[in-house]
């Protein structure tokens, strides 16, 4: 088996090789790799013939052809319920949603077919669907292309919910992602696509394990996809005050990495929990309620005022959860 | 008899086909009563089979005139009224029953009853709660046999109710611009829930809607097995041949009411009694007669397919509940016993 990999533009890519790339570019190198040892993976959405809008899928056409890297109608209803059918049918599609908020034209066959298929029917069938759906704030976007909603996936049975936050993971994850056998919402962050980083080729990542990012003491911040960054950027401004925070990227809502989060709550009696997304009924409450009862420890939740996105710079930025506003609450934390 | 050989396709076998799909449904719906109706009544302690019950009553020539020509390895996508289609596939009878009952047995373990019917195991991937749900599958079965270059095609079964739902035009759609090996069966019964579809839809129905995408289509009587045998025997030739998608838009009539416990009565009486005078198995069996079968060896079919579901219900009632920790498994590998 030839275990090298064409990077899209570029030379071969061999396995244990570290290379600098963007986040985009590690998950076209994830999705490459795995088309090019499994037949059965597809790739099927809009514009992802050219490369997909954010270069995401870029030379995989090129590579494989059009009839394995599908460019399809705008119809996110027949793309992921097109996407059940493959699966079931022995294919292994990655579903292209362009962003979460067009995922919303999809739900039925996201909720009720892919989720619940293999369960319904009594184990008949699989449905291994990596459903890739962007989320978060796209900077001056406005409401229908901003929505964070890891956490209306995290509640349905069946699903997978990944959140990667790093060039490295979204190399790492989203292949994981492909070899789970479940139907994964894959939820990158739109605006991390430039993002990049170190990745390495041969490192794999197991799904629900979360990433300790900074180790300290004085409490426990959990974080994942974009707000991981601005999280280390707090973490840093906490430490040049003496505060020294154990900082953990989630990397998967569901499952989650229960055991890191709750060693952590225990050794720091303190748990922030910090999301993009609404903080009324986000995954934030989850931790935060979990650890309170498993380690009697204080908690917070940040996330974000329950309003819309809006366009102009300083009503987005209501929406938006900045280094200063981290700080501010691991201080009142540790008061 | 193997009812997905060609021989499937001769007269008495579809005779045999809706015969057994009439006496599994008339005793389905016998055994579902003070069962749990669409209306929020709760079920009773009586009921057999507990969940809404959706019968294909007077419908049984679409699915018997369709899968005749349909093998083990071609899919098919069915509706929340499937029971004919996932017997006509060629599923086990008494196993179907025991699903309807919830026992361990059952196709789904007793996680799925009525309204998730399937048999993986002949190619029927599933009856579903959602109106239209099953077109996008359909499709997705049918591109992933186009992609691996399989020699078997999907048939997708739906209402006339599904036809206003985006999914459908987005299947069709899509099926159109793959040239995919689909054959779409519309089994218009007329009633979409307990309203009628007619004033409900722009235009002249499934066929018109299909032809607006460029897919070529029949109309055809869906009361008269024959003649919908006949029909479907082209059509499932055409997309065997890669010719891509086609739609056979059958005309039929719902003759129950939209669950077994429903009653219909916001329907004129006339319109039932006019339905009940085309009642495909009737028809079929004088022809029969007229074309010189004897009355004795459609007795037999009937009293063998009686005696089967008989049998079948028996079974059923004595076969054990599903083990309660059945109601924690196949959810998802990932994270697997993390269930708070």
């Amino acid at each position: 088996m030839d275990l090298t990999m064409q990077q899209p533009g570029a030379g071969r890519f061999a396995f244990g090789e570290v290379r600098e790339m963007s986040y985009a570019q590690a998950a076209a190198m994830a999705v490459l790799r795995e088309m090019e040892v499994d037949s059965r993976v597809v790739v099927l959405g809009e514009d992802v013939g050219r490369g997909g809008i954010f270069g995401q899928y870029a030379g995989l056409q090129a590579r494989f052809g059009a009839e394995r890297v599908i460019d399809t109608p705008i119809s996110e209803a027949a793309i992921m319920g097109a996407g059940v059918g493959m699966a079931l049918a022995g294919l292994r599609p990655v579903v292209e949603m362009r962003v979460v908020d067009f995922a919303l034209c999809g739900m039925d066959e996201l909720v009720n077919q892919a989720a619940k298929n293999r369960f319904m029917f009594g184990g008949q069938g699989r449905v291994p669907l990596v459903a890739r759906m962007p989320g978060g704030i796209w900077d001056a976007s406005a409401a229908q292309h901003s929505q964070s909603l890891e956490a209306w996936f995290a509640h349905l049975p069946g699903l997978v919910v990944v959140c990667p936050s790093t060039p490295q993971d979204n190399f790492s994850l989203l292949r994981a992602a492909m070899h789970c056998g479940d139907p994964v919402a894959y939820i990158e962050h739109k605006t991390l696509w430039g993002l990049r980083g170190e990745v390495d080729a041969g490192q794999t990542a197991k799904l629900g394990e979360g990433r300790r990012v900074r180790s300290g003491n004085a409490l426990t911040i959990v974080s994942w996809s974009r707000q991981v960054h601005v999280c280390e950027e707090a973490c840093k401004a906490l430490a040049a005050e003496g505060i020294e925070a154990d900082l953990i990227d989630l990397r998967t809502i569901w499952p989650w990495d229960r055991e890191m989060v709750l060693e952590s709550c225990a050794r720091t009696g303190r748990l922030l929990v910090v999301h993009e997304a609404v903080q009324t009924a986000g995954f934030g409450a989850e931790i935060a309620a979990s650890a309170a009862e498993a380690t009697g420890c204080r908690v917070a939740r940040l996330g974000a005022p329950r309003i819309p996105v809006g366009y102009a710079p300083i009503l987005e930025a209501q929406a938006r959860i900045d280094v200063g506003k981290v700080a501010g609450a691991a201080r009142r934390l540790i008061d | 008899m193997d009812l997905t050989t060609p021989s499937a396709s001769q007269p008495l076998a579809l005779y045999r086909t809706m015969v057994r799909i009439r006496a599994f449904e008339n005793a389905a719906e016998a055994a579902s009563q003070g069962g749990v109706s669409a209306y929020g009544q709760q079920a009773g302690a009586s009921a057999k089979v507990r969940g809404p019950l959706h019968l294909s009553t007077g419908q049984e020539a679409v699915p018997a005139g369709v899968c005749a020509h349909l093998r083990p390895s071609d899919y098919l996508t069915s509706t929340h009224r499937g029971h004919g289609h996932t017997l006509a596939k060629g599923a086990d009878l008494a196993r179907m029953m025991c699903e309807l009952f919830g026992k361990a047995t059952g196709f789904n373990g007793g996680k799925g009853g009525s309204m998730h019917i399937a048999d993986f195991s002949v190619g029927m991937l599933g009856a579903n709660g959602v109106v239209a749900a099953g077109l996008p599958i359909a499709v997705g079965a049918a591109h992933a046999q186009k992609i691996q270059q399989r020699d078997a095609i999907t048939t997708c079964f739906f209402g006339d109710g599904a036809i206003n739902r985006g999914p459908f035009l987005e299947a069709l759609n899509w099926a159109r611009v793959y040239q995919l090996p689909v054959l779409f069966v519309c089994e218009d019964n007329r009633w979409s829930a307990t309203t009628a579809s007619g004033p409900m839809t722009a235009g002249d129905g499934a066929s018109a809607r299909a032809a607006a995408m460029d897919i070529e289509s029949r109309q055809v009587d869906g009361n008269d097995v024959f003649a919908v045998n006949e029909t479907a025997a082209g059509l499932v030739a055409q997309v065997r041949a890669g010719s891509g998608p086609r739609l056979l838009h059958a005309l039929t009539y719902r003759v129950k009411g939209h669950v077994s416990v429903d009653l219909a009565a916001y329907r004129d009486p006339a319109e039932l009694q006019a339905a009940l005078q085309t009642d495909p198995i009737a028809r079929a069996r004088a022809h029969l007669l007229r074309s010189g079968t004897a009355a004795a060896e459609l007795d037999a079919i009937e009293n063998r397919a009686q005696a089967e579901v008989d049998a079948a219900l028996a079974e059923a009632d004595a076969a054990p509940w599903p083990d309660v920790q059945a109601a924690f498994g196949d959810v998802q590998d990932t994270g697997a016993g993390q269930w708070t």
